[in-house]
């Protein structure tokens, strides 16, 4: 595609989204945390309109719209008043050593590079080697579910990880078939609001949403 | 009329020796004038060093050499650096004499000696502020270094003339390794200069100091050498940076309008980089000293995520 | 259209119920509307027998004689548990466990969880099917938690946190493919359909198949409760109420496990049967053998099940890992078997879990004294879990273990340990239940038998006696997987 500077772009925008990858992994206030995510939503959004615009597929202005729309607007507009409601918004996480957890995700970042080389040598488009930063955002997501000890940023690590889908998808093959696209939303949609009821009856049940006091269903009894 | 680069070597250096207080200066009278305060004017750095010249030496009676020695020895190789770093041409003769990786081994050279000097005479606050200056900077200096790779990928060379070159020659294009390694840098300049967020340079509380508590027990001409020092640093640093990031405008050869033009602009980039540097002091509190791995583990990260967005983007 | 109508049964009763799902007679609404749908499935089971495959609603969905079959058995699951579930929901109702908003919300979520399964089953697109996996999947979270117990919100988190990132994976995989197959077959939303996949299936790049299959492996297996991604299987499929739990083991196990070898075939294609069956039968050992043992340590009833669940999803990948007619044909059996086995069995467990007020196996005493329907119900169906002859289940492990024996002897040790194990857990665990006196504080209870007894006859069956017409339709299905 003869529009390198819509390529620069896109990488720009890559390394910014793996940068609120990592910015996710390392915030400590639940309202950074949403913010951060709320940005990477913004990027994605840009870096599929500029896609689109660059390789003609105009199908993903309206993906680009689409994310806008819910992972920049609805969902952080949803987690914010759940975060409101719930009483937390002062509270700040434990998070668990914060270097070691930047050294691993250095570590996922390299790995999803070496994963995806494979496709970067058979993919002939423009964004074939944000693929990698894709993947890493993927991996990222995991590695936040894992490091904390809050339901709410639990479920934004998940969200991270849809993010990282929805770029792997752009980066590959120029966005997936519009129905996947619209049914993957509603999903992402339906879970909004599925755990929203979570934080609740969570919140009532166990008095906080701290994760590691649902932890007494065991393998062996 | 080309100048020779000898004479280049020593218009720079003459400039950075001569202009460094003036920029000191300039800070000041910058952050005084966003708090709010009346401004002491800018030549007040040129007042305080003469002033310190003309006052005796007090030395403690347990001063060992290391005491007497490290202010020639800081301000000889700041003057050095002053020499390697191109500012306003590429064409130095003694910027081969180091690349980035030895640059900063002697900016290290400057901290080392300063410390032992803090550590020499046995007191408590010198021996605190030598312990936190090593600790900033063993956690800065892998950060520093990854950030100047980063920036070396691009140019496919650690020397600074060459980067330098191959910037100003290329067409101007969005790096993401580049955007990554500046963020880095700035983070690592806060730290290695002593600026907020890290280290507060107009405490006069020696419990919160860093750098100034290795300097408490100067007087004199060597205070003077040590404070003249660390203004000149801080243009270097800035100087490095502009080098490194933002190089356009640096002249080419001897040339002496280019030079003239270079020179302009580099006023202009530190005037405009030191009221951005203000900005961020009087924005941000001090951080906590135990808060500074976390700050400086952020650096070193993002300097690592150029490195790879280069390998990966580029 | 048939295919349609089927659909469309489905979340019209869904809607209906959302709004009458607490009145007297909304049990006999979902009762008949699962009915329906049976009925309706059945007229397009004959249709594929008599025409072979179809494609419907403008190539978005088709039926074969592989995914005819599960539909069959998902609309007819449906409607036992349906009558299943009115007798013991009605008592949960009275007991006071389950309010009328949440009964409304049950029926309206259970018809919703059988439209998502069947859209699954029927679409012909591996984009819609990742998306209806994932929407049968929040269906039922809520209703695991139901009860609002501490034990049953810990259970649903583990299902949806886990389950999610699972299935994320999956995406991540239907990615790749499509990147695949966007090469062959140009770009569009005809590059995801199995009809065209299928053709092509040997031009698909191999590298890049080969990393899509593993993140479809991890992704589908989560799902399909695979060891060591199964964390969540014991905990959601014994919290929920029983219904749930049945369709849970039932009915969901068998999607995943439907989706994975659809994606197996495509693997196949391109790579050989090498790669994608290796992994399968890893994967089906280890789930195999983890289960069998854990089962041993269970002393809850409805987990003791669960581990039970995931040992047969275990042996049944083994199966299609194995690949070849004989194993092949020993998996869809045992799919099929399997699952009417299993709902028989968490309906006797249903049950006698009210009559006892708990869950704890140590607790419940003297079923068949007590109420001999549940008790021979809970005995019969163990014995079928177990693979005692004559029951289905010992004619497809039977044919498992011979195709291993033919194929990979040295895998026939383990696959024989681990049966073993679980017979003798499953025995050991469920005897001291039904036999002997009454528990005190036992309550009585009115049963709904049919469902149960109907299974147990359908298990019976291809063990004892399988219709010619029935061998051929499985041979066909077979043959799609070659």
């Amino acid at each position: 595609m003869a529009h390198p500077l819509a390529a620069q772009l896109n990488s720009l925008l890559a390394a910014l989204i793996l940068l609120s990858a990592f910015a996710l992994l390392t915030q400590r206030k639940k309202m950074a945390i949403v913010h951060t995510f709320a940005w990477q939503g913004l990027f994605l959004a840009i870096s599929t309109a500029v896609i689109g615009f660059a390789s003609g597929e105009h199908h993903l202005y309206i993906s680009s719209l689409l994310t806008l729309a819910m992972k920049v607007i609805l969902l952080p507009y949803i987690l914010y008043s759940l975060i409101i409601k719930l009483k937390i918004h002062r509270e700040i996480d434990a998070v668990v050593n914060i270097p070691s957890t930047m050294l691993i995700g250095l570590v996922l970042v390299v790995f999803s590079y070496h994963l995806t080389a494979p496709i970067r040598e058979l993919s002939s488009l423009m964004t074939r080697s944000t693929l990698a930063v894709a993947l890493a955002t993927v991996m990222l997501g995991m590695l936040m579910m894992v490091t904390r000890r809050h339901a709410v940023t639990q479920i934004l690590g998940f969200l991270e990880m849809e993010n990282g889908l929805f770029f792997a998808a752009t980066s590959a093959t120029y966005g997936m078939p519009m129905v996947v696209e619209l049914g993957v939303a509603l999903d992402l949609l339906i879970a909004a609001f599925i755990f929203g009821i979570f934080f609740f009856h969570i919140n009532t049940n166990f008095d906080s949403l701290d994760v590691d006091q649902m932890a007494k269903l065991r393998e062996m009894d | 009329m080309t100048l020779h680069p000898f004479a280049m070597e020593f218009l720079q250096v003459g400039l950075v020796v001569g202009l460094a207080p003036g920029f000191a200066g300039w800070i000041k009278v910058l952050k005084c004038r966003l708090q709010g305060r009346a401004a002491p004017g800018i030549i007040q750095p040129y007042r305080d060093i003469r002033r310190l010249f003309s006052k005796d030496v007090v030395l403690a009676e347990n001063a060992s050499w290391i005491f007497r020695f490290t202010p020639y020895l800081v301000f000889g190789v700041t003057v050095m650096i002053g020499g390697i770093i191109p500012l306003i041409s590429v064409e130095l003769p003694l910027a081969s004499t180091a690349d980035v990786i030895a640059l900063v081994m002697l900016f290290g050279i400057i901290r080392f000696f300063t410390a032992l000097a803090g550590m020499d005479i046995g007191t408590a606050f010198g021996g605190m502020g030598s312990s936190r200056e090593m600790t900033i900077s063993s956690l800065a200096e892998p950060a520093m270094l990854m950030a100047v790779f980063a920036v070396s990928l691009a140019s496919n060379s650690t020397s600074l003339t060459q980067m330098v070159s191959v910037m100003t020659q290329t067409d101007f294009s969005i790096r993401p390794s580049l955007a990554f390694a500046l963020a880095a840098f700035i983070l690592i300049a806060l730290a290695e200069t002593g600026r907020i967020p890290v280290d507060n340079p107009a405490t006069h509380l020696e419990l919160t100091m860093i750098h100034e508590a290795m300097l408490l027990e100067y007087s004199g001409r060597h205070l003077a050498l040590i404070e003249w020092a660390g203004m000149m640093k801080l243009v270097l640093f800035f100087g490095l940076g502009i080098a490194a990031f933002c190089p356009w405008g640096i002249s080419p050869s001897g040339d002496p309008g280019r030079l003239a033009l270079a020179f302009v602009l580099l006023a202009a980039k530190l005037l405009l980089g030191g009221a951005i540097m203000v900005l961020i002091e009087t924005c941000l509190a001090k951080m906590r000293i135990f808060r500074l791995p976390d700050y400086l583990g952020s650096a070193f990260l993002l300097a690592t995520l150029g490195m790879i967005a280069f390998f990966i983007l580029e | 259209m048939i295919i349609l109508s089927l659909l469309g049964i489905s979340i019209l009763v869904a809607l209906i119920l959302a709004f009458v799902g607490d009145w007297k007679y909304a049990p006999e609404v979902n009762i008949s509307g699962s009915l329906l749908t049976f009925a309706v499935s059945l007229v397009l089971a004959f249709q594929v027998y008599g025409e072979g495959g179809s494609v419907a609603g403008s190539t978005y969905f088709f039926v074969d004689y592989l995914n005819i079959s599960l539909v069959v058995l998902t609309t007819l699951v449906s409607t036992t548990t349906a009558i299943f579930s009115r007798r013991y929901m009605r008592l949960e109702r009275e007991h006071g466990r389950v309010g009328h908003w949440r009964m409304r919300f049950y029926h309206a979520m259970f018809q919703l969880f059988i439209f998502a399964m069947l859209i699954a089953l029927l679409t012909n697109n591996f984009g819609v099917l990742w998306i209806s996996m994932e929407l049968a999947t929040l269906a039922t979270v809520l209703l695991v938690s139901l009860y609002r117990t501490p034990n049953s919100i810990e259970a649903a988190w583990k299902y949806f946190i886990l389950c999610g990132v699972g299935i994320a994976q999956a995406l991540f995989g239907t990615v790749l493919l499509y990147f695949a197959a966007e090469r062959v077959l140009g770009a569009g939303g005809d590059a995801l359909l199995w009809t065209n996949l299928s053709r092509v299936s040997a031009q698909l790049d191999p590298t890049v198949l080969r990393l899509a299959f593993v993140f479809l492996m991890v992704g589908y297996g989560t799902k399909a409760g695979l060891v060591p991604l199964h964390n969540w299987l014991p905990d959601a499929h014994s919290e929920g109420p029983t219904p749930i739990s049945a369709v849970l083991s039932g009915l969901l196990l068998n999607i995943a496990l439907y989706a994975l070898i659809r994606c197996k075939a495509l693997v196949d294609g391109s790579l050989g049967p090498g790669f994608a069956g290796n992994i399968m039968m890893g994967f089906g050992l280890i789930s195999l053998l983890t289960a069998a043992f854990s089962m041993l340590r269970q002393k809850d009833i409805k987990r003791l099940f669960a581990y039970s669940s995931i040992e047969h999803m275990g042996i049944a990948t083994f199966a299609f890992g194995l690949g070849g007619p004989l194993a092949t044909f020993g998996g869809v059996l045992h799919m099929l078997v399997h699952s009417l086995a299993k709902s028989a069995t968490f309906f006797s467990v249903g049950h006698a879990a009210q009559m006892h007020g708990t869950q704890e196996m140590a607790k419940i005493r003297g079923l068949i004294k007590g109420n001999p329907a549940v008790g021979w119900g809970l005995f019969l169906g163990v014995m079928a879990l177990a693979g005692m002859p004559p029951f289905g289940i010992f004619t497809s492990e039977f044919l498992i273990l011979t195709a291993t024996m033919k194929e990979a002897p040295w895998l026939a040790p383990p696959l024989l340990l681990g049966l073993t194990v679980a017979f003798a857990a499953l025995f050991f665990k469920v005897q001291p239940m039904v036999a002997g006196g009454k528990a005190p504080g036992q309550q009585a209870l009115t049963a709904a038998n049919i469902p149960v007894f109907l299974h147990l006859a359908l298990v019976l069956a291809p063990g004892v006696y399988l219709p010619v017409f029935l061998a051929d339709w499985f041979h066909l299905a077979v043959e799609i997987l070659r």
